[in-house]
């Protein structure tokens, strides 16, 4: 618990020093011409109280004054939380490529089938009837297209029957 | 007078077949988000405030209240069947409500907490209803400074008040602010903090999508981590003999629930305050003033009727700033005002003059969500208990599946799906980590107004900084912003002084 709570203010640090270096863009002290500051003095100077207030429970924790105790992570459902970060992370990659109706069931099945041990009845029922939920929720009714990538010509009779 | 007619013009609007509805809808579905343990009104808005693209703006801002108002009936429902609160306001339900379920008196708790929480609602719309206009026409004389100094003591609230960690409190209101700032300058037009030269962060990034990232994938992390084994659902019964018992109950505790209402009300207007601590100081506030307070925690209902009146009087509290000066006073607010301005309605004194349609037809929504939940939750608690025994892992991967879709949907970007998940993951780091989530809401939120109100002051005057203090009702608020901020440094210097001493 300790170490987490040093390395999220340590990579908080490293987060602030990095936005205002990005601030620097614009000018950050005052603008004497209109009065008032400048275009980045808002990202810089908040970044740099972050910086500041992330420093000092960097040090605080340092100086053995945080009374925390265990692990960070439950090391029983560790594993869960990871499996499910990658499957999340796949399945957004994969929509641009192979299309939201292929890459959305094949997370379904995996989270319902395989993660969540379920039976097939379920699963498949699951599996149709989201995307057809969000087909006739935000294609046709919000005329909101979803990314269909190389799935894109099968669509093509859906939409002239829809639109 | 004036109020009465706006009022009757508001009924007109929110007694429509549309309107009504909706708001049936809504409660009913915030009910179900409520009563899912981990999920709460912030989450269930969050998340399907990109499916309410299907209505006309007003009604999917009424659509939300009712959510709103729903998830707060439903929160009490796992609270008392599953001894897991179904949100953090529902917590101090789950002291007296967990034990009358396990004496088989949960049917007598569910009531207890629907009834409680309808009184609790009534009294605070009550309230809200006279308050609105009053503070709207005080807002009116607002300026650029006093908009500035306004979210400044919304922000030094949760320092003084927040009872987080200090230091982490400061981090996650700054993170807010910069980066409500990514994307164009307001004043310049110029591009600033476009990380990577991505050119998905020239719009900035959207409340929404920092929202859906940490109330949705982020607390469903949170929940997969923290449930190990499926909890067991105590089945509850209502007959109408019960339902009579109940109310017959409830009529002895009057006092306790015009408190709580009271006590929700005021609190829940607090931005660092809110729903869950009013629960517990309302819980507290009944346990101290009983005659019998060692019954408490051992299945009395009162122990129920107190937290639950006071956390739905704190959520109509919350949206008494929002709607009338612009400032939210929790972080769902903070995504009810986030979506008003997303449709082009602009939340604070000028609303009430520009779309009295609107805000009244809202206000006068609020009564109408209030029976309509009182009615759906009784109705549907068998319903209730059956959807508590969903297994978990068909939640979490529908409640995914609805992050990804409806964070794509309002910008069309796969950039925003990206960022919900960077977010998701972040958070739920941050939250572990103990950093509060509700700051850096609300200072998304609110950032583009208090850059802009703080530029646009220095512009007008040219310079000095000394604007803020030379408006009386800016320099209180500066004044009282000084005192919270101030706070916990003393409490800090205290216990050194206490700590030497010792």
């Amino acid at each position: 618990m300790l170490i987490a709570d040093r390395l999220i203010a340590a990579a908080i640090m490293a987060m602030s020093a990095y936005f205002m270096w990005h601030a620097t863009v614009l000018p950050i002290g005052w603008n004497g011409m209109t009065g008032g500051p400048g275009g980045g003095a808002f990202p810089f100077w908040l970044s740099a109280i972050m910086f500041v207030a992330a420093g000092a429970i960097l040090v605080r924790s340092l100086r053995g004054k945080s009374d925390y105790a265990g692990d960070f992570f439950d090391p029983e459902t560790l594993r869960s939380v990871v499996m499910v970060i990658i499957a999340l992370f796949v399945t957004i990659a994969l929509m641009p490529w192979v299309g939201t109706y292929i890459a959305l069931p094949l997370f379904l099945i995996w989270y319902i089938k395989i993660f969540g041990r379920h039976g097939w009845v379920l699963t498949l029922c699951l599996t149709i009837g989201t995307p057809l939920f969000l087909f006739f929720f935000f294609e046709v009714t919000l005329k909101i297209l979803l990314p269909k990538g190389l799935t894109e010509p099968f669509f093509v009779p859906l939409y002239a029957m829809f639109f | 007078m004036e109020l009465f007619g706006h009022m009757m013009d508001g009924f007109a609007t929110s007694l429509s077949p549309f309107n009504l509805m909706i708001v049936i809808l809504g409660v009913t579905a915030g009910l179900f988000i409520g009563a899912m343990p981990g999920l709460g009104s912030v989450n269930g808005v969050a998340i399907v405030l990109p499916l309410t693209f299907i209505v006309p703006p007003s009604s999917a801002i009424i659509l939300l209240a009712a959510i709103y108002y729903g998830a707060m009936y439903g929160g009490a429902i796992s609270s008392i069947l599953l001894g897991i609160p179904g949100a953090s306001t529902a917590v101090a339900t789950t002291f007296d409500g967990r034990p009358m379920a396990q004496q088989g008196k949960a049917g007598l708790a569910l009531i207890a907490a629907a009834v409680a929480s309808f009184v609790g609602g009534t009294i605070s719309v009550i309230l809200f209803t006279l308050f609105a206009a009053p503070l709207a026409d005080i807002a009116l004389a607002f300026g650029p400074p006093e908009e500035f100094a306004l979210v400044l003591m919304a922000f030094t609230t949760f320092v003084g008040l927040g009872g987080d960690d200090v230091l982490k409190t400061i981090i996650m209101i700054c993170l807010g602010l910069a980066l409500s700032t990514v994307g164009l300058d307001l004043i310049s037009g110029q591009p600033r903090l476009i990380f990577f030269d991505q050119p998905g962060f020239y719009s900035g990034i959207s409340f929404l999508v920092l929202a859906i990232g940490a109330y949705g994938v982020g607390e469903i992390l949170y929940t997969i981590e923290t449930s190990k084994s499926a909890p067991s659902v105590t089945p509850a019964r209502l007959t109408f003999r019960e339902l009579g018992a109940g109310l017959r109950e409830m009529n002895k505790l009057w006092r306790t629930m015009s408190f709580g209402s009271f006590i929700g009300f005021f609190v829940g207007m607090l931005p660092a305050a809110g729903a869950t601590p009013a629960a517990l100081m309302a819980y507290g506030l009944a346990k101290v003033t009983s005659k019998n307070p060692d019954s408490f925690g051992k299945g009395n209902i009162e122990g129920v009727a107190a937290p639950e009146t006071a956390n739905n009087a704190a959520s109509t509290g919350s949206l008494l700033p929002m709607l009338t000066l612009g400032i939210p006073g929790s972080p769902t607010t903070a995504l009810l005002l986030g979506g008003m301005v997303m449709w082009g309605l602009v939340p604070g004194p000028m609303l009430f003059i520009e779309q009295p349609d609107f805000v009244w037809g809202l206000i006068s929504s609020l009564y109408t969500a209030n029976f309509a939940a009182v009615i759906v939750n009784l109705a549907l608690i068998p319903v209730f208990v059956w959807a508590l025994r969903m297994p978990f892992t068909v939640l979490c991967a529908l409640v995914l599946i609805l992050c990804i879709v409806g964070g794509f949907a309002p910008s069309q970007k796969m950039h925003d799906v990206w960022l919900i998940a960077g977010f998701g993951v972040g958070g739920y780091f941050l939250r572990k980590a103990d950093y509060p989530m509700a700051p850096l809401v609300l200072a998304l939120v609110l950032g583009p107004l208090m850059e802009k109100s703080f530029r646009q002051t220095l512009i007008a005057e040219q310079g000095n900084v000394f604007a803020f203090l030379e408006r009386p009702l800016s320099a209180s608020f500066i004044a009282i912003s000084a005192v919270f901020f101030l706070l916990p440094l003393l409490k800090y210097t205290r216990s050194l002084s206490c700590a030497k001493a010792a």
